[in-house]
């Protein structure tokens, strides 16, 4: 299995499996973090013994995922809604809360949110002060770099369960070009019961499309983008979607990203998108689409050359050249 | 990957693969006997690989890769590629194991009926349970118990033991030649040597059985049997667990049931013939 | 100022074992396992009958065991970082 075009097949077509080599679709989903999603795929299917064993197990750890996922979402609440700070729960913790198809077979890793900025030292607090505490490593440099410049406070850690919250002011770093306007994304955000918040709908594939593209190095792409599809579809059902979603991409400065994650969710996973919101195919889709498949049947990353280039874009975007260079150059003396 | 390796052990299958050739001759050596995957279809992948590109040649180094990594693991000497596929295995099943309880623990097997060694690393339990596989009982597994959330019931994982320092000598006194790996010395652990199950062990690896009773082994003291609190069982076990939490409900419910149905004990032995005949006795007493 | 009263979650959530003196709990909101000595089982199931803070559960566990109140105060606290009862 050259590269992971399998594993897409397998999620975006699963009745056009036929004999494919097992061994390597299972690798490349755990690779790709998509193993609980290629699980809810194929459930129900006629399938060999040992697969059939090895997805239930998935689906029992993603049931896992959803339970841990909730319940640090429900100790920010306790932690934070007494200040009445509106928290915003942000990535896969947002998709469990909301109930979104894109929450099915979804693993979650840190708890993502989103505050206002002038209320962020005031979250910080509130957290420490129900068990949460600073990671020691994140100190001096790194620290003040974090601080200054990044969209994030350094990430807290709770003392007794050991998970992570990252604390976010806005949803890209404030050394990138696109300036999303993070007051509409909190003012905007729908509320679930319990009182914790979810992005608008256009506002999570906003997210979703500058997480993918604008804030990385596309490694990990393979299952953002399929958030992007699950997502999509469910949007999509209502008809004032498009619209909003052109209108709110333009807002936040983030067109070009949303446009490019349209075009890569319909070429890869066959999603509906409205054409004249993806905008005209590029030559250089063929990249992104070549970058994201970059991993072979034995979970190996493939096309260094080509990750290497996308590893540099994605340093570009965040910082200006100029800054990136004295970052690096500090870092390498540290 | 150029050279690679599929076993199944138990009810895991693994494939290993290398850009170095010695490491899966010596695997296959070591697991000469075992099957290969049914369906060709395998739970886990291991891969041995140059930790920088040049290492692949240049005072060859092996970085452990595959599903599951633990990221600053240091990369061993190409002449230890055997124990970088075995802790490979090891890594998988610590980190992705998620269909069994998995117990950090030996187990062997008579009449049916599994008989548990735990406890802290160190104190003799894989050895001891390899002595009592060739002493009329069956290995099931010298690392990891894997307990059935449904059924309650132990599953065979006869992986090769893995023999250290003083051990080593013990081990080559009870077994032929042929079942031994090459040893190993130097390594961040001492001196190592594998040992391939004996063939029954390999032939019965899809045979399960009912635990029956559960001991925490001490070798080195004066001989005593000593109870244990359910609760600290319990305890102990759970820290001996790499996914306990990962199975919620069916995982606390299938541990409660073993800590409170079985006899359990702590045996403390100064040489290994004491503890085999305090072993023959509790698991007397425990029918 | 009100003393907090504190509520803990619904029988059908909470699976207590108890084990030779202690009890194991596992908390299916948090997947979270948790070995606990009395008092804290009996406060946990003394908050099944509903909301109360800490001189309530007092009267409500002294109607069948001998309990002091600072043991009472001490067990809440704990239970609350826990996880495993909330402010009302």
């Amino acid at each position: 299995m050259r590269n992971a075009g399998l594993l897409v097949q397998a999620l975006r077509d699963p009745a056009s499996l036929a004999d494919p080599d097992w061994s390597g679709l299972i690798a490349a989903a755990r690779a790709e973090q998509l193993l609980g999603s290629l699980a809810v795929r194929l459930e129900g299917m006629k399938l060999p013994a040992k697969i059939a064993t090895i997805l239930e197990a998935a689906r029992r750890d993603s049931a896992h995922a959803r339970t841990q996922a909730l319940w640090e979402a429900e100790m920010a609440r306790r932690a934070l809604v007494p200040t009445g700070i509106p928290v915003i729960l942000l990535k896969g913790t947002a998709f469990h809360a909301a109930g979104l198809d894109a929450h099915q077979g979804r693993s979650v890793g840190d708890l993502d949110i989103l505050v206002p900025r002038e209320r962020i030292e005031e979250a910080e607090a509130a957290l420490i002060a129900a068990g949460w505490e600073r990671i020691k490593s994140a100190e001096g440099y790194d620290d003040l770099y974090y601080r200054q410049w990044m969209h994030e406070l350094p990430p807290l850690i709770h003392r007794d369960r050991d998970r992570m919250i990252d604390v976010h002011h806005t949803i890209l770093p404030l050394t990138a070009r696109p300036t999303p306007d993070a007051a509409a994304l909190i003012a905007d955000s729908v509320v679930l019961d319990g009182g914790l918040r979810v992005l608008l709908p256009a506002d999570m594939i906003v997210h979703a499309a500058a997480h993918l593209l604008a804030d990385g190095d596309l490694a990990g792409g393979l299952r953002n983008l399929w958030d992007i599809d699950r997502l999509l579809r469910e949007f999509a059902a209502d008809p004032g979607f498009w619209p909003t979603l052109v209108e709110r991409a333009r807002r936040h400065q983030l067109g070009n990203a949303v446009g490019r994650a349209l075009r890569l969710a319909s070429r890869l996973y066959g999603t509906p998108v409205d054409h004249a919101v993806a905008g005209r195919a590029r030559w250089s889709d063929r990249l992104f689409a070549a970058r994201l498949l970059a991993r072979n049947g034995w979970g190996q990353e493939r096309r260094k050359a080509l990750r290497f280039a996308f590893y540099i874009r994605s340093h570009w975007l965040r910082m200006p050249p100029l800054m990136l260079a004295r970052h690096l150059w500090t870092k390498a003396r540290a | 990957m150029r050279n690679s390796l599929a076993l199944q052990i138990g009810p895991v299958a693994f494939r290993v693969g290398s850009v170095w050739r010695a490491p899966i001759e010596a695997l296959a050596g070591l697991y000469a006997g075992y099957p290969a995957p049914e369906d060709g279809i395998c739970d886990f992948t291991v891969r041995l690989e140059p930790e920088k590109p040049w290492r692949r040649w240049l005072r060859p180094s092996v970085a452990i890769q595959g599903d599951y990594i633990l990221p600053d693991a240091a990369p061993l000497p190409l002449g230890m590629g055997l124990l970088a596929a075995e802790m490979g295995m090891n890594l998988q099943m610590a980190l992705g194991q998620k269909r069994y309880l998995l117990l950090h623990a030996a187990s062997v097997e008579k009449d049916g009926r599994a008989l548990i060694l735990t406890g802290e690393s160190g104190a003799g339990k894989s050895t001891f349970a390899a002595l009592l596989g060739e002493r009329g009982w069956r290995l099931m597994g010298d690392e990891f118990a894997l307990l059935d959330l449904e059924t309650g019931m132990l599953r065979a994982f006869p992986r090769a033991v893995s023999l250290k320092n003083g051990a080593i000598a013990l081990m080559e006194r009870e077994v032929i030649p042929t079942r031994f790996g090459p040893r190993l010395d130097g390594t961040p652990k001492g001196s190592i040597r594998h040992m391939r199950p004996d063939a029954a062990a390999i032939a019965r690896m899809g045979e399960g059985a009912r635990p029956a009773l559960l001991l925490f082994p001490r070798f080195g003291a004066a001989e005593a049997v000593r109870p244990v609190g359910q609760a600290e069982i319990f305890m102990r076990l759970t820290q001996a667990s790499t996914n306990y939490v990962a199975l919620g409900a069916a995982g606390f419910d299938a541990l409660t049931r073993l800590v409170s149905t079985i006899p359990s004990a702590a045996v403390d032995y100064p040489d290994t013939d004491t503890a085999i005949g305090l072993v023959d006795e509790l698991w007397r007493q425990a029918a | 100022m009100a003393a907090p009263r504190y509520i803990a979650d619904p029988e059908d959530q909470v699976r207590i074992v108890a084990l030779d003196g202690l009890s194991v709990i596992f908390h299916a909101p948090s997947g979270m396992t948790h070995i606990v000595a009395p008092p804290t089982p009996e406060i946990l199931t003394a908050l099944r009958k509903g909301p109360a803070d800490a001189a309530e559960l007092l009267r409500r566990l002294s109607a069948h065991y001998e309990i002091e109140g600072d043991d009472v105060a001490a067990r809440l606290n704990e239970l609350e970082a826990a996880g495993l009862v909330r402010r009302a």
